[in-house]
């Protein structure tokens, strides 16, 4: 990592932003690494995410703008590194990480759910966007799914790729790009569901 | 009609293509009925805006 950006306390507004931006690294690096999975890349990304905030003239009200705005340049820049990866013969792979039948059993033999399994209301859930417990615990329901298939869900997710673009990028059919897509949002749910919102944790932070 | 597990089959389908015209009555058709597939579908797209929010959150 190159050393951090002037810190030289004149002018005011360049130092606040400086300062604003290293407490943004954090969180930076930790959105990188999740959809890159690679540490370097995800190094170099955020560094570079910096360098072009730091060397644009914008202004902003708040930390809030500020965040959305570096977090948006940090998404093009993964963004750009996913599309210059060559093709990884990951397509195979990603699409049987899931089993077919990981959730059938959710299910009876007729297709409808089972009573154990049936979903129950979340409530409110957007409440929970405020409690920094939740976050840390949709983070780690991402981390527990397969490597490529959560790679696939955050391409779609959380960089906004079409579909058609992620079949091509990964060289996967698109029925396979939805298979992938359909096990991850019922793992992803599934988890939700058990470490959240009938969890615990949840009844205690709420 | 359908059953559960291909109405989940096409809400999560939804999220990713424009389903069709007869997937997306059949589908309607059973939402009005199951419960249990309505808070699925309520969920899909709680996690959509969970991702929208997931960079934003501050901690």
């Amino acid at each position: 990592m190159q050393d951090s950006p002037s810190l030289n306390p004149d002018p005011r507004g360049e130092r606040d932003l400086s300062a604003d931006l290293a407490a943004l690294r954090r969180d930076m690096l930790k959105f990188a690494r999740l959809q890159l999975r690679d540490e370097a890349a995800a190094e170099d990304a955020v560094q570079e995410a910096l360098t072009a905030a730091l060397g644009s003239q914008q202004s902003f009200g708040n930390r809030a703008q500020l965040k959305t705005w570096v977090f948006g340049i940090l998404k093009n820049k993964i963004v750009d590194i996913i599309r210059d990866r060559a093709r990884s013969p990951v397509a195979a792979e990603t699409v049987d990480e899931i089993p077919d039948d990981a959730y059938d059993d959710l299910f009876n033999e007729n297709g409808f759910w089972r009573d154990d399994a049936r979903p129950s209301s979340w409530g409110n859930p957007e409440n929970s966007f405020s409690s920094q417990q939740f976050w840390q615990v949709f983070e780690i329901c991402l981390t527990r799914l397969p490597k490529n298939t959560a790679r696939v869900f955050m391409m779609r997710e959380m960089l906004g790729f079409e579909t058609e673009e992620i079949c091509k990028e990964l060289a996967i059919s698109p029925t396979n790009c939805w298979v992938v897509l359909h096990r991850a949002r019922m793992g992803l749910r599934l988890c939700l569901d058990e470490r959240w919102f009938n969890s615990e944790n949840r009844n205690a932070e709420l | 009609m359908l059953n559960c597990k291909q109405a989940v089959a096409l809400m999560t389908q939804g999220m990713d293509r424009e389903l069709g015209a007869g997937q997306r009555m059949s589908l309607r058709f059973h939402l009005m009925m199951c419960s249990g597939c309505r808070n699925f579908s309520k969920q899909m797209k709680f996690i959509r805006e969970g991702f929208r929010k997931f960079p934003q959150q501050d901690n």
